[in-house]
């Protein structure tokens, strides 16, 4: 299963970014490979509708969960129709790597 | 002419100096028309007794995507300013997000295999009415949930003509609504308050109106508190002030009964009159009278 964290930066040390849709990086774990990616958010600085562009974005790598802090209003019902798991994560000192080998428990 | 009575910040007196101005232009007998254009929060119509002419329904076009039509290749969805086409082609997905939507028009011109048709989606209403004095009061009002007062505001200058004066009641900040009502303004009066937070404001205002190639004339309430920094902007910038207005409970008052204080306070009402003269003869017109 792959799933989508969003990340403050490009190594495994970065922390999970609190923002969805403009969160600044986009990691994408593969639970059965190991193969992790680093993909830019080119929604970032989006004037509107960042949140939808975010999920069409990691919903086009196939995830089936999110991680992120927070989700905007817009895409509770875009990821149920997705079928894609929304996972709230408070934790904005914890890194990538703490949460990837939570995923591997 | 257009008057658009206009601010930065919200809260300095915008309706407080368009509804005055309004209301002594009409008592002497000038050709006057007031249109509310802060259309997410219109309140003119709370100063006067109004009764309604019409009411119009300002919609726009948002597409509807006919799925069997659709042949995944995604061209609306990229050409979509907005992120308001969510397109899934894996999970065959592929939805309108009405609420991000502008009404452009894009991705029906986008689509090649005919799957998009579009349907009106109301945003708002564009309300005409006269006074008891038979004065017209136009007021642009945004539906609850929707995001862009822009065509509204549009619709509602459109609905109040080119004839005598009319004041345009802008909506606060330096976005969208506002740049579309000054846009169409002859002439364009900032109210600001004497504080560094009326005074930040202000200097985006005027920014934004530099670039439009307008320049504004500024009014200070409140004129008695806060600070120099307001006064020494506009010296700096040589930006005419046309009229300071001192900060006065009864003013308050009044205003927050929905009374008008031109009608109860004789210094204010001569003050409004001779801001509404600056204005006219600054501007060579002159007024037409009815």
């Amino acid at each position: 299963m792959k799933v989508a964290i969003t990340s403050t930066g490009n190594t495994l040390d970065s922390k999970v970014d609190q923002r969805f849709g403009r969160c600044a990086w986009f990691v994408i774990y593969d639970t059965e490979t190991g193969g992790i990616e680093f993909l830019p958010n080119p929604n970032r600085d989006a004037e509107e509708g960042a949140g939808p562009a975010s999920v069409q974005l990691v919903a086009s790598r196939e995830v089936q969960k999110i991680i992120s802090g927070e989700f905007g209003v817009k895409i509770k019902s875009l990821l149920d129709s997705l079928k894609i798991q929304m996972v709230m994560y408070k934790e904005p000192e914890k890194t990538i790597q703490s949460v990837i080998d939570m995923l591997k428990n | 002419m257009k008057i658009a009575v206009a601010s930065g910040k919200g809260g300095t007196g915008k309706t407080f100096v368009a509804t005055n101005l309004f209301n002594v232009l009409s008592h002497r007998g000038d050709n006057v028309t007031l249109t509310d254009c802060d259309a997410e929060a219109p309140n003119d119509l709370l100063f006067f007794r109004t009764r309604i002419v019409s009411v119009t329904e300002v919609t726009h076009q948002v597409p509807v995507i006919n799925k069997d039509a659709c042949t995944w290749c995604g061209r609306c969805s990229q050409w979509c300013n907005y992120n308001a086409i969510f397109y899934v082609p894996n999970a065959k997905v592929i939805e309108v997000i009405e609420s991000l939507c502008h009404g452009c028009g894009a991705c029906s011109f986008a689509c090649n295999d005919e799957a998009i048709t579009e349907k009106p989606v109301t945003l708002g209403t564009v309300t005409s009415c006269r006074t008891d004095k038979n004065y017209p009061l136009i007021e642009a009002r945004l539906r609850v949930n929707e995001m862009s007062p822009v065509r509204i505001i549009k619709a509602a200058i459109k609905e109040s003509g080119d004839d005598g004066v009319v004041i345009l009641d802008a909506p606060p900040g330096t976005s969208c609504p506002f740049i579309q009502t000054v846009d169409k303004a002859d002439y364009v009066v900032l109210v600001t308050e004497p504080t560094p937070f009326g005074l930040s404001d202000l200097r985006q205002s005027v920014e934004t109106l530099k670039e439009m190639r307008k320049e504004p004339a500024v009014i200070i309430n409140r004129s008695d508190i806060g600070d120099r920094g307001v006064a020494d902007y506009l010296e700096k910038e040589k930006i005419p002030l046309l009229a300071e207005i001192r900060y006065d409970p009864a003013i308050a008052r009044a205003y927050s009964e929905g009374r008008l204080v031109t009608d109860e306070i004789p210094e204010l009402a001569s003050l409004f009159e001779e801001l509404a003269d600056k204005i006219i003869d600054g501007y060579g017109t002159g007024s037409s009278k009815r």
